[in-house]
């Protein structure tokens, strides 16, 4: 203590204060997040059923039945329709409620609450909602079929159309969230790039594709990788909504671990779901963050 | 509302391109609208009111007995479970997200980068790839089906995302205001309490919109944690209903419009603050 310098006191006292600090956050995080994904991994190698003690260790068997596994590829593969149609849907719906909103400025300000009212429900009330609006006694569809003079309208029960259903609601969800962020974004865009461009003689539709939608890129960009991770994730409204059905049409990887492990109580087989879930979100994640680095350098 | 910048721009000119996008405008109002007014009208009809005169027509009457019996058989529970595990994991979160952010975004130390990094790297895990591990130490600890079980998972799947934003939030705050502080003798400790933190409430009023929303609206946890009545959240309550009045739809529908209340009672108050809160988690891919 006596031979150290004001400079090493200092540096000592920082490091003292710091780590009171970050304690109690890193303390959670060590006990919720980070020891649960390696025993999930640990977990993964053991026939379990999640009550009983015996836990039989069977190596990597677990592993080779997922890989083997056509449910959790449809499930996979299901994710990536949604991921895809997600971003095809909601980002262009998005920019356009947000352009036609910044138009039209405060004339519309009705628009823009009812537009943006799914944002104030929760997924789990969305599912809900859904499942009756579209069924096929008491439905939304099916009733305004039957006045055209159509019959009822299955479009939650049978499989191809299943999906595309969900799809559609997922959109009606988080088409607002993206319109958000778009205001946002043209927001940025200021007045005067706006004025200039239309003394300068251009139409508004030329505003829009030379000045503003590149204007938007960086904004648009980050709102597809929003968009990526989380439709690899989703879990509350189709869980709610069709709990993966009818069949498997509507699984996603979430619902299928989860009704492994918490329907079937196959924990250890649910634990190895989830884990190669965990390795697919987080390296999809990393691919597309390296992409978008390596094309442009001053994106973060 | 919202932050933009309305009004700025000459009225555009009524070609046909725009009565087209009115069109389409108005399309989309139906589209978002159309499940609310029916959520809202069929909450007030009876049971087989709503099958046999067709569910766009207005009910008999606006009496909301739905509602009542809703609130009357057990609602209440549910809601004050979600206010309690709301308000306790929110004073956590916000108190130790503030501590954790201080020392990252003011104070040069070897790990900093590192810890960063690593609370970074939380924001995009699945949340299914905890929750046989959480699940079970739930149960071993004795917290299985208990509302104080659901604060843990709750708090720590907020923190990195809330740690993100209040580190950048508070790394904009000049240096000199924390070195005339230290000047006059104030310590790391007092420094945060009485020149940071006071300094730092709207990045932390932001979070606590932002992650108030969220723990609200929980459910795998609440779902998977819980069983009984005494421990379920709202998120829970719906289905609790539905399993009870599974063929009454307009009991349902009361339910709903009664989970969604609070959010367009707190839309009405806080407006363009809540936009923010809500869009908060969306600062970073």
């Amino acid at each position: 203590m006596k031979n150290m310098t004001l400079a090493q006191t200092r540096r000592r006292s920082t490091r003292i204060a710091a780590s009171v600090f970050l304690a109690p956050v890193l303390i959670i995080m060590v006990i919720y997040i980070i020891y649960p994904i390696f025993a999930t991994f640990d977990i993964s190698l053991y026939k379990w059923n999640g009550i009983s003690a015996k836990k039989v260790f069977i190596g990597l068997d677990n592993w080779k039945d997922l890989i083997a596994d056509k449910n959790f590829w449809y499930a996979f593969k299901n994710n990536i329709i949604i991921m895809i149609l997600s971003i095809l849907i909601q980002i262009p719906l998005g920019v356009a409620l947000a352009t036609f909103l910044d138009a039209f400025g405060r004339k519309v300000n009705a628009f823009k609450v009812i537009w943006f009212l799914p944002l104030l429900m929760s997924s789990v009330a969305i599912g809900f909602l859904f499942s009756y609006a579209l069924a096929t006694s008491g439905g939304i569809i099916t009733t305004i079929s039957q006045w055209l003079g159509g019959g009822k309208v299955d479009l939650l029960g049978r499989a191809p159309h299943a999906l595309y259903t969900v799809i559609g609601v997922i959109a009606w969800q988080y088409t607002p969230f993206y319109m958000v962020y778009f205001i946002a974004g043209y927001s940025n865009i200021g007045t005067e790039i706006y004025e200039a461009t239309i003394i300068d003689g251009a139409t508004r539709g030329q505003y829009f594709r030379y000045v503003a939608l590149p204007l938007l890129k960086p904004v648009i960009k980050t709102a597809c990788i929003l968009s990526l991770i989380g439709s690899l994730k989703y879990f509350d409204l189709i869980y709610v909504m069709t709990g993966g059905g009818p069949g498997t049409a509507t699984e996603l990887m979430a619902t299928y671990m989860y009704k492994m492990s918490f329907q079937h109580f196959k924990m250890g087989y649910g634990s190895t779901a989830a884990a190669a879930m965990f390795i697919l979100v987080t390296s999809i994640a990393l691919i597309i963050q390296s992409i978008i680095k390596e094309r442009n350098e001053d994106y973060v | 509302m919202f932050s933009g910048k309305s009004e700025k721009k000459s009225r555009p000119k009524f070609k046909i391109s725009w009565i087209f996008a009115f069109f389409l405008a108005i399309i989309w109002v139906v589209v978002t609208g159309l499940p609310f007014i029916y959520m809202v009208m069929n909450s007030f009809k009876g049971q087989f009111e709503m099958l046999q005169k067709g569910v766009f027509q207005l009910p008999d009457s606006w009496y909301p007995e739905n509602y009542i019996e809703v609130l009357s058989k057990g609602f209440l529970r549910y809601f004050m479970n979600s206010v309690i595990l709301l308000v306790v994991s929110l004073a956590l979160l916000l108190f130790i997200t503030a501590c954790a952010s201080y020392p990252l975004s003011r104070m040069q130390f070897k790990t900093r980068n590192f810890i960063f990094g690593l609370i970074i790297a939380c924001m995009s895990i699945p949340i299914h790839v905890t929750l046989i591990p959480v699940f079970k130490m739930t149960t071993s600890l004795n917290m299985y089906d208990k509302l104080w079980g659901l604060i843990g998972p709750n708090v720590a799947f907020s923190i990195p995302i809330s740690c993100y934003i209040l580190t950048t939030f508070m790394a904009t705050i000049p240096k000199e205001v924390e070195e005339s502080a230290e000047i006059d003798g104030c310590g790391k400790f007092r420094n945060f309490f009485y020149v940071i933190l006071p300094l730092s409430k709207a990045g932390i009023s932001t979070l606590a919109i932002y992650n108030g929303v969220s723990i609200w609206n929980e459910f795998i946890f609440a779902n998977t944690l819980t069983q009984s009545k005494a421990a379920k959240t709202l998120p829970l309550a719906i289905s609790a209903f539905q399993g009870e009045h599974s063929m009454n739809i307009p009991v349902i529908m009361a339910v709903l419009v009664l989970t969604v209340l609070p959010m367009i009672i707190l839309f009405i108050i806080l407006q363009d603050k809540l936009v923010k809160g809500l869009m908060a988690g969306a600062v970073k891919g």
